[in-house]
């Protein structure tokens, strides 16, 4: 059920990020940049259903565009970061000795780096900060705690009997890697990438609330640091940030709902209220 | 008598324990597999018998001594282990609980003969289920180990090493965690692939009567040492070693009524515990509890003496002309006997444990 719902809500606003922009421009005939002069900072109505920005912009459309930045950013970030944290994590774990002394090293050195001020550092020093370097460099500073994680358990599942079993029948550490260890570790590593996903688009959103984005592009994030920098709280035009506010809650509630019911499902402790809830009920039912 | 197909000559194993610790798990172990005969090596939990398998089923280096496969030090992995399978103790652990039983099968034959036809591999792979009792076959094939049995997997374990076409099988206590009741299926199994054919094994245990039932040489090791050996019948019937007749008469047989088994183990706990192998003993190791015991057992450790019949052993009695005594006394009385002995070495006798057969 959980798992359904935040599933559902994931999905919701993977098509939107996909199918948005065409649907805005075409059905609902609207641009997210276009600057309406006659509607400047107008509460919701039927002509503009989520109303206009200071400058005059639909903030429905802004919306959707911005869904659109959002998860190009959280999906790209969290794909970096997942991808790094299995590569660095299971070689670590799977080949100990050496390999891990230097690796762990790494790990930990990523893990105690001040991330937020080197973002700022490094994103000032690149200059132009498209969405693109943004995912790049959420996703480079963001795999170390993943890495752990996953190191740990590839050094359980690679002392197991099966893996030793099958090396000893003369299979390559590749093949070891991939069919034997990496399938055990799936489900860890499906968890991780949706939180890595929800943890880039808060990321994302914190870094543009901060002045660290391209104001070209749209996101939820720009978004707010626009209605911020014109002080929307203060004037009262809540229209223009709740939306893209209530988008990034929704998105880290999914998550959290999926990662609930990931935990039911691999932690059977969990499970027992509910199994005996439901025996009773049936009992009752009798 | 035929070459021997697998050779351990001297080999010792080390593991580093903490700063500067070591636990000597196997030392000075010599052993030869030949075709078609099965060796048991036995010995209590902690003796190196999983370490001994372990080194040479190449898990792990030798810390000295060499192992020989056909006589040559030196092969592959890939070739090695073309020749040289071992079968778990845990069938729980040893198969992929993700994999069907045909993958594992399937990967062997590919590995080891490159079979690439599927129509062959399919036949090569319900042939092997036959060969280890699981027919029909065609059942077995697609199903995953948690649908089987242990007896069920063992047999799969089994099916997967006999893939390779190997030459010598190392079992590690292969049937201890099986259900007694499929015990004696299996012990038949390994029996007939060593008439058939024509296998070495190495069947490794703490059980003397399977290993008696199965056999054909037993060799006896204790706290990391090899201390008697020959054919089963000449070891179990007249045990040369003090340990050895321990082993022996300590273990159950129902024709022993429940006095005698009374009056039998009264002396056991004041025997001691194996010796830590971080610190052994020096000399004979197992001194410290030997009813035996004599100043020499302290100092140095007893030489191998050939007992007649491939039979031998390391005990300073045979050295000494006192090989009667040992016959001529039971375990049972033997406190008593030591309590009026000279030789009494207290205290040494703190855990060894597993910790050892584990390595760091």
């Amino acid at each position: 059920m959980k798992v359904r719902a935040g599933s559902a809500i994931i999905a919701f606003f993977a098509l939107v990020a996909i199918f948005g922009g065409w649907f805005s421009e075409t059905v609902l005939g609207l641009d997210p940049r276009a600057n309406d002069i006659q509607a400047i900072a107008q509460p919701p109505s039927g002509e503009h259903l989520l109303g206009t920005t200071q400058f005059g912009q639909d903030v429905l459309a802004q919306v959707i565009a911005g869904a659109s930045g959002s998860m190009f950013v959280g999906f790209l970030a969290a794909a970096i970061g997942t991808a790094l944290a299995v590569l660095v994590g299971v070689t670590a774990g799977y080949f100990g000795g050496g390999v891990d002394g230097v690796l762990n090293f790494l790990t930990n050195l990523f893990l105690v780096m001040p991330v937020l001020p080197l973002i700022f550092v490094v994103a000032g020093y690149l200059q132009g900060t498209g969405l693109w370097t943004i995912a790049l460099i959420i996703g480079l500073f963001g795999w170390a705690g993943g890495a752990r994680t996953l190191r740990a358990q590839a050094m359980s599942v690679a002392g197991r009997d099966f893996v030793r079993a099958m090396r000893l029948l003369g299979e390559s550490n590749r093949r070891l890697v991939f069919f034997e260890v990496l399938p055990h570790l799936t489900g860890l590593i499906a968890s991780m990438f949706l939180h890595a996903l929800i943890g880039a688009v808060l990321a994302e959103a914190g870094l543009a609330f901060l002045g660290i984005s391209d104001s070209a592009a749209i996101s939820w994030g720009t978004m707010i640091q626009a209605a911020q920098q014109q002080s929307a709280v203060l004037r009262g035009l809540w229209w223009w940030f709740v939306p893209p506010g209530l988008c990034i809650a929704l998105i880290g509630t999914a998550a959290a709902l999926v990662n609930f019911g990931v935990d039911e499902v691999a932690n059977p402790k969990l499970r027992v209220v509910r199994t005996r809830r439901r025996r009773i009920a049936r009992s009752e039912a009798a | 008598m035929s070459e021997p197909v697998l050779e351990a000559r001297d080999v010792a194993k080390h593991f580093p324990v903490g700063r500067r610790g070591v636990v000597r798990a196997v030392e000075d172990a010599t052993l030869a597999l030949l075709p078609g005969r099965i060796v048991a090596l036995v010995g209590e939990s902690g003796s190196g018998k999983t370490t001994l398998a372990r080194v040479l089923a190449r898990f792990y280096p030798p810390t000295s001594g060499e192992v020989l496969l056909h006589g040559r030090a030196g092969t592959g992995r890939r070739g090695y282990h073309s020749d040289v399978q071992l079968i778990f103790q845990d069938p729980f652990g040893s198969l992929n609980p993700l994999h069907r039983v045909r993958y594992n099968l399937e990967r062997a034959l590919r590995l080891h003969h490159r079979t690439r036809d599927r129509r062959e591999l399919e036949r090569q792979v319900l042939d092997l289920l036959e060969r280890v009792s699981l027919s029909p076959a065609g059942d077995f094939v697609d199903k995953f180990p948690h649908e089987l049995s242990g007896g069920q997997r063992q047999r799969v374990v089994i099916a997967r090493a006999l893939a390779v076409r190997p030459k010598v099988l190392l079992g590690d206590e292969p049937i201890s965690m099986l259900d007694v009741s499929i015990r004696l299926d299996m012990l038949n199994l390994l029996a007939r692939l060593r008439d058939e054919d024509g296998l070495a094994l190495l069947y490794i245990t703490h059980d003397i009567a399977s290993a008696r039932y199965l056999c054909d040489d037993i060799v006896v090791m204790y706290a990391g040492r090899m201390i008697e050996g020959g054919p089963k019948e000449d070891v179990i019937a007249r045990p040369r070693h003090p340990y050895t007749k321990l082993l022996i008469e300590s273990s159950p047989d129902p024709g022993r009524g429940e006095d005698d088994r009374a009056a039998l183990f009264d002396g056991a706990d004041e025997l001691g515990e194996p010796p830590s192998l971080v610190n052994p003993p020096a000399g004979c190791r197992f001194h410290p509890r030997c009813p035996f015991a004599m100043p020499e057992c302290e100092q140095s450790p007893p030489p191998r003496t050939d007992l007649g019949g491939g039979h031998w052993a390391h005990c300073w009695l045979h050295q000494k002309g006192r090989a009667g005594d040992l016959a001529s006394t039971t375990h049972a009385a033997a406190p008593a006997l030591r309590a009026a002995g000279p030789a009494d070495a207290p205290g040494a006798a703190d855990d060894c444990g597993d910790g050892k057969e584990e390595g760091p």
